[in-house]
């Protein structure tokens, strides 16, 4: 077997004419023509190889970065916020010396080819990201959206999905406490696999990505560097080396839990020891972006000995291991002193550790195989100056139609019977059904500390055993929504996770949002993708709650036809006793059922305009981010000192879904009065955002009153909680046995 | 006085620091016991918690129970030293052979996380005496290998001896043969079940409930009267 001679810096410099595969590695002409302008001659193949990862739009954001900057223009002030965007995660500050690291990411694509792996890993590259920042994760979420819930495929992807997510996540022991799952036919060949965590840390133990001090060595650790996830790269091995071994390598990379637990347990103790210089997790362009990003965010420079970092398989040439994304694998950065105790740690949990370099006093990253240079680069022109591109948009020319199509002029039930009948249809279409066939696959209770988890509202997880302080989080997005009106849409998915967070009593801080959208090819998406932006990051200004980082996913669309525009919000917030949280489950018999917040008639991409009538127009519902705050300010006031009982916002399906999830969670029924003013189909069915149903015992029912009345939010006593049906005075009455059986029934039917 | 009850951390243990949790809320003393070594720091007890030893990658329980930290607590098992396994711990127990039969993938194939009511059949073991017998109770159950079978002789052995410590109520949540949920040995220190009580220790946490607690408060008294 020959080899062609290895491509060094020197050979590159020596041979400018050798053409390189820069199209195959998905590089345009004139990003290849930068990177030659920028190194003053062609790269080698390794550099290509990084080059080429490191400016995908995966790892570039360069079609969505001058629309994100947004997040940082208009970001609020916040006290709490101790680490912003541009880190593995962002931190805020929750009070008593804690800080709490939390990120939502996608793993859409991978999740369609593979849905196990796809969705598996993607729980291991949040976690990896949360444990970077320094702090043990605590929680899981997953915010889900599926094609059409009886389409064959449907069947394919979901178990797989549910079941990677489960396969992984239990095996780390990190409780899943919420999430979305979400069925709509333009999520058909476009899944989106979102995964978000939760970190906790005391403030003194923010790590950061940046290797500092020349002389500190560069540690690899964890899983061995194989073939998976290369993608790209094969194309270049095949063409510049033999083809005499193994090319075709699975693109989705393949997940150990286990090996990933080791590595939680073994960082941890080792920033418990104060070993860590800096640290970076190993994801997308894995040893490319963790080299490059630690050498950019520090002082000096980098050298690494490729030949150093263990390898699954010794067939693998230097560009694969550059590029390869296998899983569960560390950068840390460690003063020479301390990197023996490092290894006895590591080699403790037998987790495998390997020096592959050092940090130096220059400022180029400089990777040797086999005794040869073959990459010598200005790693910040890798990690950071990558291609920006403003891509044009435009408002799509359907979009006036769109809106024209007014869901409020649809058929509304004639009789109460009617009425009756498409309340039952509501509650058990898979949207609003209960999602406990796929949640009860999650361990919610590992580590002994989840204090709410789906259903709820929000999760809620206690971070302190003696003061009980805690932390909820909540995820949203309404696709239907932003479809029609994005900037609205957006808005509405931060109004919804804020609202659901304050529901059980925590005061929120901060967003992180996955922000998924078709191809930024097509205008009408770039523009969606724009509005979208802009409309989250001013609600987020005038909530006060900072974006703390998160994820943009491209290109998810088949063909011409794009998935709804979806960004999914996550609100993280605080509670200060975790003891004052509010569930969702009706208490006790008795109880007065107060509505807050104002009722209109909107049924713009309504979960009733899609279920009973299969319709997606109009405008969704009003955006009132005031009321979003006050209405956030009574339910946390009520849930501290001790007025309601249980709480639950109204969103998709409005009142009656609320109610029935109540009634359901806590075996106990309800009689609903419709208010002066209001007819009871609006009254049930319509979505108004900034509102929620409390229950409120009668022993506070002045107090309450009063509260909400100096305070201004509109409060409209709707009924009480008793027996064991949900009666709607004058309409109907439906048992919560038939209710039952309609809204857990569903899903089990469709995918068991 | 008070009992030292120790903890073994595999790797892959994920509930070890909830189960020292449930200890020292029972008012015993949580110890660390480290897979590796085969020192037990004279625990008076030990508790094998739940998660997947090794990575369970095998077969639930298969290297785990090869480990040096057994060696001595199957010594120690067999010559009375109470000992508790929980899900993984039981599945542990089982492949050392200190308890009989075996744990199988759950008929329905997935993992399952639910409140679980379960009856105390034998309120007498070193981990029972806090309960009456007959008494019900709901902990959280979540494994995915939960099934528990042996053949027809020992099951009937088990049942004719009071064997059989909790039975699942209501619901089989995995296929376990007559709805088995935990076993005892025959002199009743050794105690395996798939619920996990130290998970239900707390109002508030979980399920709100503190239906697992007497395990902990049955084995202290236990071993504080001696």
């Amino acid at each position: 077997m020959s080899r062609t001679p290895l491509d060094t810096v020197e050979h590159a410099a020596a041979t400018p004419d050798v053409e390189l595969p820069w199209a195959e590695l998905g590089l345009k002409k004139d990003e290849y023509e930068r990177v030659v302008e920028i190194l003053g001659r062609r790269p080698t193949g390794a550099e290509l190889a990084m080059y080429s990862v490191m400016w995908s739009e995966h790892c570039s954001y360069k079609s969505s970065k001058v629309h994100l900057r947004q997040f940082g223009e208009k970001a609020p002030q916040s006290d709490a916020l101790l680490v912003g965007i541009g880190e593995n995660a962002g931190v805020v500050d929750v009070g008593q010396g804690y800080a709490v690291t939390f990120k939502v990411e996608s793993h859409n694509h991978p999740s369609y080819v593979e849905p196990y792996q796809g969705a598996a890993t993607g729980v291991g590259g949040i976690v990896r990201d949360i444990i970077a920042m320094g702090a043990r994760p605590v929680a899981v979420v997953d915010p889900l959206r599926f094609g059409a819930a009886d389409h064959p495929d449907t069947k394919r992807v979901l178990p797989g999905v549910v079941a990677g997510i489960g396969g992984y996540g239990n095996c780390l022991g990190l409780p899943n406490i919420g999430g979305e799952v979400v069925f709509d036919a333009c999520y058909q060949g476009n899944p989106l696999v979102n995964a978000g965590a939760i970190g906790v840390m005391r403030h003194e133990d923010i790590h950061l990505a940046k290797a500092s001090g020349p002389g500190n060595k560069v540690i690899l650790y964890g899983a061995r560097t194989g073939g998976d996830g290369i993608g790209g790269a094969s194309i270049l091995a095949s063409e510049t080396f033999d083809d005499a071994k193994p090319s075709k390598r699975p693109a989705v990379q393949v997940g150990d839990p286990f090996q990933e637990k080791l590595l939680i347990e073994c960082t941890l103790e080792a920033f418990a020891e104060k070993l860590v210089v800096g640290i970076q997790d190993l994801g997308a362009a894995g040893l490319s972006c963790a080299t490059s990003e630690l050498a950019s965010n520090g002082s000096g420079g980098m050298r690494v000995t490729l030949d150093d970092v263990p390898l699954r398989d010794s067939t693998l040439s230097p560009e694969e291991i550059l590029m390869s994304e296998s899983q569960e694998r560390m950068c840390a950065v460690v003063e020479p002193e301390k990197v023996d105790r490092f290894l006895e740690i590591c080699d403790k949990w037998d987790v495998i550790a390997t020096v592959i370099g050092e940090v130096t006093d220059g400022d180029r990253l400089e990777i040797y195989w086999h005794g040869g240079k073959i990459v010598d680069v200005d790693p910040r022109t890798v990690a950071h100056e990558g291609p920006v591109y403003e891509r044009p948009y435009a408002r799509p020319s359907w979009q006036d139609a769109l809106q024209a199509d007014d869901a409020n002029k649809l058929a509304r039930p004639a009789t109460s019977e009617e009425l009756k009948d498409q309340v039952l249809k509501l509650v058990a279409s898979p949207n609003q059904a209960s999602k406990s066939w796929i949640t009860s696959q999650y361990d919610h209770f590992v580590q002994g500390n989840t204090v709410l988890a789906q259903p709820e509202d929000s999760g809620m997880i206690r971070i302190d055993e003696a003061s009980g302080l805690g932390v909820a989080i909540a995820t949203d997005g309404n696709g239907r929504y932003a479809k029609l009106d994005p900037y609205a849409g957006a808005q509405l998915a931060l109004s919804e996770a804020y609202r659901n967070v304050a529901t059980t009593g925590a005061k929120p801080l901060a967003v992180s949002d996955c922000l998924n959208f078709g191809s930024p090819e097509d205008p009408a998406v770039m523009w969606q993708f724009a509005e979208a932006i802009r409309g989250l990051a001013d609600a987020c200004q005038q909530l006060g709650t900072p974006v703390t980082g998160g994820n943009v996913s491209l290109y998810n669309q088949t063909g011409e036809a794009a998935i709804h525009p979806t960004p999914v919000v996550a609100v993280l917030g605080v509670i200060d006793d975790v003891a004052r949280r509010t569930p969702v489950a009706f208490q006790e018999e008795g109880q007065l059922l107060y509505l807050l917040g104002d009722t209109r008639e909107e049924f713009g991409g309504s979960a009733w305009s899609q279920v009973v009538h299969d319709h997606l127009g109009g405008l969704p519902p009003k955006v009132d981010l005031e009321r979003e705050r006050l209405l956030a300010e009574i339910l946390i006031s009520a849930s501290r000192d001790g007025m309601i009982d249980s709480a639950h916002d109204l969103s998709d399906g409005g009142l009656i879904q609320a109610v029935v999830e109540s009634a359901l969670l806590g075996g106990l029924g309800a009689r609903l009065i419709v208010p002066d003013g209001l007819d009871a189909f609006t009254f049930l069915l319509s979505e108004s955002a900034g509102r929620a149903v409390v229950a409120v015992p009668r022993s506070e029912e002045l107090r309450f009153n009063d509260m909400c009345g100096a305070r201004g939010l509109p409060v409209t006593r709707i009924g009480v909680v008793d027996g064991d049906v949900v009666e709607v005075q004058g309409e109907f009455t439906l048992t919560l046995a038939e209710l039952r059986e309609a809204h857990e029934g569903t899903i089990p039917a469709i995918l068991a | 006085m008070t009992a030292r009850i120790g903890v073994v951390t595999f790797p892959g243990s994920l509930d070890d620091r909830d189960t020292q949790r449930a200890i020292r809320l029972a008012g015993a003393e949580p110890v660390a016991l480290w897979h590796k070594d085969k020192d037990l720091k004279q625990v008076d007890a030990v508790v094998l918690c739940g998660g997947f030893s090794y990575g369970d990658y095998l077969r639930a329980g298969a290297i785990a129970r090869f480990s040096p930290v057994m060696e001595t607590i199957i010594e120690q098992a067999k010559s009375g030293m109470p000992v508790l396994g929980i899900c993984n711990g039981f599945q542990i127990l089982t492949e050392a052979h200190l308890l009989p039969g075996g744990m199988l993938g759950n008929d329905h194939l997935h993992f399952i996380c639910r409140d679980q009511k379960l009856r105390v059949e034998n309120a007498n073991t070193a981990w029972t005496v806090d309960y009456d017998a007959g008494q019900e109770i709901n902990i959280p159950l979540k494994n995915m290998d939960g099934r528990y079978v042996a053949d027809e002789r020992t099951l009937d052995m088990l049942e004719a001896e009071g064997r059989v410590a909790f039975r699942y109520l209501d619901f089989n949540p995995n296929g376990s043969l007559r709805d088995i949920a935990g076993i005892t040995n025959e002199a009743g220190n050794v105690v395996g079940l798939m619920p996990h009580p130290e998970h239900a220790v707390e109002p508030l946490i979980g399920t709100g409930r503190t239906d697992g607690l007497p395990f902990f408060t049955s084995i202290l008294k236990k071993l504080v009267n001696v």
